[in-house]
């Protein structure tokens, strides 16, 4: 058996009670964002199994109207889900165009230097607070926009819409750009080559190439718009109603659940579980697409 | 395609016709004929890619109908080379190309010159395969067309059948033509490459070490195809192989460090070269 | 034959005019809302504005206590988020770098970065002020945006401490220090400012988050300062968005006066991020 140099040790651990100590609260520390899920899991759950004692799924799926704080209540989800669809499809509608343009045109125009000052330019955009947007929405773009269009309320999903749009116009943007610069090159050489001009490889052969890192971003976009509350708070108004009329005011799932906690509604009450009830069917919905947005990112990653 | 009736072989580059643009050159038929016609002429090519020169005044003759090999080290330039023949090298940022390179006697840096227009003439085969990937084997060898819009449906089978029986791949994918072209083996995708090439008519194809990603065998195809090709296009070849070098081409180019040291016919390069670098490079003496 | 031809190169250049247009519209349009909010807030922003208390008159109201508030909070989120996203991503990095857990706890920290914030608030009002009884106090509010901003102060950090290369590590286990002592005295040092840069982004985030608070309870008009971690409070986005939706349309330029101070905040928050990435990086080890 070999021994150590004189006075030194080779047997046993180096690793002492301490050493394992900490790695257990390590461990703790990263099982904390499990936690963090299982939480939520757990808060929506309880809340909405409580709801559904007394609110039947019928009720709940196949009424038309919401008025869980009214005396005659009625709780019909549709009016909430259709101001959430209304305002994050406007949304889209205005952050598609522009951010694809703009991936397109970091991508494949900007020269590297432009590049790295547009870029992060852009992203500026999505840090901006949310309640700046809701406030630009409703003091600056809502006037503007009923100068335009008459019979414009003065909150509707229109001007709110349009503004989420530009909030999450950079999530299109910088998203699509990382797919469109991760299309090789030899790709776009092999088009030059065939004699193709540079709008036909673009649009014929990167964008393809990249599509599902496309709709990825747009998928995550949309999910961001969905599940954002201080636009459409204060700017698409707090009146549940079901209606694709973008110049009406409406209520988005987000705000009903603002609007209820903004009074002071005690624990145990169906209005207090309401907000609940609409934040699992929210947690559905965006988990949903979150989940689909990182398996095509996964997808295009291994493909390129 | 719109040229259908244009009665010459080479069409013209420029975008806007003047009555002097093109020498009515006849095609030149008699393919065994010593002293072919000249196809690319070029006369004091340089290149560099900012401020670093690496071509530095190449003079040679591209005769028409031939297979022309270029030979030479890693970095020498080969690739750049022949990426100034169809004006890809201008698509690297900071890239610049001074000299001339005329193309049946037109100068292709020439005012007035559409690179994209150029490029549809002479067709470029890469090193590694790359295939479209969004596209099915169809669409790849129909790309060309599809990306430059001359693509009338009618023509359509009967253009994609006799590209890819030109590129020898008909037979092991007619069955599966509506598959994606990513799905083929390595040659395979590297004959569809050319099949995709061979689609737009080029008269010229460049073809940048289009075996280094293949194994023997289907390096043995290629090296037919090329020799069936060579009736029909002028082929300008970069390879690492001696052997295909000598195989393939009629004459070959040997370059190092940016300067074209021995240009002559192939057999006499491996033979008897005048060079004593050449002589190095080829017995292996050399790097 | 067909070709590109003068019409291809002006389409050509009428493509790339219109992306260009796609970015410049977009920030052109992010420079009028600045410039909106300023022209608004002028009128009220200056030292009485900071440290006034809200008032039912527009023109005497101020943010002072929804800004201490929100420093409050921010200072507490901190604290807590720091040592647990730090740590995380310590285990992540250095000692389960794939395996099962590692996998799992990664897929768990992507998709809670994609959950509504307001959601984030539902579990605070049922986690936090309910079942752990702390009711609707700053450190319910803290904790709250705790959980929040947690995923991207562990995203970031992993970053951080994957610049470490690994050269330096096997230099620290050659002369016989235990993991965690390489971690402590090797990588941590070296990986700290860029640990401390993603933590400041992340904690302006923090402070511009609205939904979540107003979830958990913070209160809209307040007379007087937290004066514990159990105390009700409020914080400028609260203030704002009270401000805003109040009918008097003079509360409207107190609004834009809070968005100033709020972006103020976030924008000193950001340069110190900055200058920190900066100061370290130029240093070369
Ligand atoms: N995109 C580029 N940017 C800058 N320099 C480049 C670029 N491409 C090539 N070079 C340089 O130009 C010189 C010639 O390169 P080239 O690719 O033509 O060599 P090659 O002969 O084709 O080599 P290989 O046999 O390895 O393909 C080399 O020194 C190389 O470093
Ligand atoms: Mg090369």
């Amino acid at each position: 058996m070999l021994s150590a140099a004189p006075g030194g040790r080779v047997h046993g651990r180096s690793a002492g009670l301490g050493e394992r100590l900490i790695e257990v609260g390590l461990l703790g520390c990263g099982l904390l964002s499990i936690f963090t899920t299982a939480g939520i899991l757990f808060v929506l759950a309880i809340e909405t199994f409580a709801f559904f004692r007394e609110v039947t799924l019928a009720q709940f799926f196949f009424d038309t109207q919401w008025t869980p704080l009214f005396a005659d209540k009625h709780f019909g989800i549709w009016p909430l889900v259709s101001g959430t669809v209304l305002t994050s499809g406007i949304a889209i509608l205005v952050a598609l165009p522009f951010g694809l343009l703009a991936a397109i045109y970091l991508s494949e125009f900007a020269e590297q230097r432009v590049r790295k000052v547009l870029k992060p330019a852009l992203e500026i955009l999505a840090g901006v607070p949310t309640i700046v947007y809701g406030y630009f929405a409703l003091v600056f773009v809502t006037p503007i926009l009923q100068a335009m269009i008459p019979g414009l309320a003065g909150f509707n999903s229109l001007s709110a819409g349009m503004i989420m749009g530009m909030m999450i116009i950079p999530m299109i943007s910088s998203m699509t750009e990382d797919a469109l610069y991760a299309v090789p090159n030899s790709l776009r050489e092999g088009a030059y080559a065939l004699g193709a001009t540079r709008l036909s490889t673009i649009f014929r052969v990167v964008l393809p190439a990249a599509v599902s890192g496309i709709a990825a971003s747009v998928i995550l976009a949309i999910s961001r718009a969905v599940g954002e509350t201080m636009i459409v708070a204060i700017a698409a108004g707090q009146q549940p109603r079901l209606t694709l009329d973008p110049r009406l005011p409406v209520e988005t799932m987000t705000t009903y659940i603002v609007q209820v906690s903004m009074g002071d509604t005690p624990a145990g009450t169906l209005e207090y579980r309401s907000i609940f009830v609409v934040g699992a069917a929210l947690f559905v919905m965006t988990f949903t697409m979150n989940f689909v947005s990182q398996r095509l990112t996964r997808r295009y990653r291994s493909a390129v | 395609m719109a040229s259908a009736g244009a009665p010459t072989a080479p069409e013209k580059l420029r975008m806007t016709q003047s009555a002097h643009s093109r020498p009515g050159r006849p095609r030149e038929n008699s393919v065994n004929s010593e002293e072919a016609a000249t196809k690319f002429r070029v006369r004091r090519l340089a290149a560099w890619f900012g401020s670093q020169q690496v071509l530095h005044g190449l003079d040679l003759d591209i005769s028409k109908q031939r297979v022309t090999a270029i030979i030479g080290p890693s970095g020498c330039g080969k690739s750049t080379f022949i990426r100034c023949l169809n004006r890809m090298h201008e698509l690297v940022p900071s890239a610049r190309v001074g000299g001339e390179v005329r193309l049946d006697d037109e100068d292709i840096y020439g005012p007035g010159v559409d690179p994209v227009l150029l490029r549809r003439r002479v067709g470029m085969v890469f090193q590694k395969p790359n295939p479209f990937p969004s596209m099915s084997i169809r669409d790849n060898v129909l790309a060309g067309l599809r990306l430059t819009h001359q693509l009338a449906r009618a023509h359509a089978n009967e253009i994609n059948e006799k590209a890819l029986r030109s590129a020898a791949l008909w037979d092991e994918v007619k069955d599966r033509l509506d598959e994606p072209g990513a799905g083929l083996s390595g040659g395979q995708q590297q004959r569809l490459c050319i099949a995709r090439a061979l689609a737009v008519e080029p008269d010229v194809l460049l073809m940048d070490e289009p075996c280094s990603a293949l194994d023997p065998i289907a390096t043995a195809r290629i090296e037919d195809l090329i020799h069936t090709l060579r009736e029909r296009y002028t082929i300008v070849i970069v390879t690492h192989n001696m052997q295909q070098a000598a195989r393939v081409s009629d004459r070959t180019a040997f370059l190092l460090t940016g300067e074209l040291v021995e240009y002559a016919p192939t057999d006499r390069i491996f033979t008897a070269p005048s060079d004593k670098r050449t002589e190095d490079y080829i017995t292996g003496k050399f790097g | 034959m067909k070709h590109t031809g003068r019409r291809g190169v002006v389409i050509e250049r009428l493509f790339v005019a219109l992306c260009l247009g796609a970015v410049i519209v977009p920030l052109g349009l992010l420079l009028i809302l600045f410039a909106d909010v300023l022209s608004d807030a002028v009128q009220r922003l200056g030292w009485a504005f900071l440290t006034s208390f809200p008032s039912r008159k527009a023109a005497l109201a101020g943010v002072y206590p929804a800004f201490v508030g929100t420093l409050y909070l921010s200072f507490i989120t901190a604290g807590l988020t720091l040592p647990l996203g730090v740590g995380a991503a310590i285990y992540l990095e250095e000692y389960e770098r794939r395996g099962r857990l590692a996998n799992l706890i990664e897929l768990n920290i992507a998709n809670l970065a994609g959950v509504p914030s307001v959601i984030y608030g539902l579990l605070g009002l049922g986690l936090f002020v309910r079942i752990a009884g702390m009711g609707r106090s700053l450190l319910a509010g803290a904790a709250t945006l705790a959980l929040l901003v947690l995923p991207i102060v562990i995203m970031a950090s992993r970053e951080a401490l994957r610049t470490v290369p690994l050269s330096l590590r096997e230099g620290s286990y050659a002369l016989g220090a235990t993991r965690w002592q390489t971690i402590r005295q090797v990588v941590l040092p070296m990986a700290f400012p860029g640990i401390l840069t993603g933590s400041i982004l992340a904690i302006s985030r923090a402070v511009g988050e609205t939904a979540p608070l107003i979830v958990v309870g913070a209160l809209t008009y307040v007379t007087f300062l937290p004066d514990s971690l159990g105390a009700p409070f409020t914080a400028l986005p609260i203030q704002i968005f009270n401000w805003v939706s109040r009918p008097q349309a003079e509360f409207v330029l107190n609004a834009a006066a809070g968005i100033v101070v709020l972006l103020g905040t976030m924008l000193a928050l950001n340069a110190a991020a900055i200058f920190l990435r900066n100061r370290y990086q130029k240093r070369t080890y």
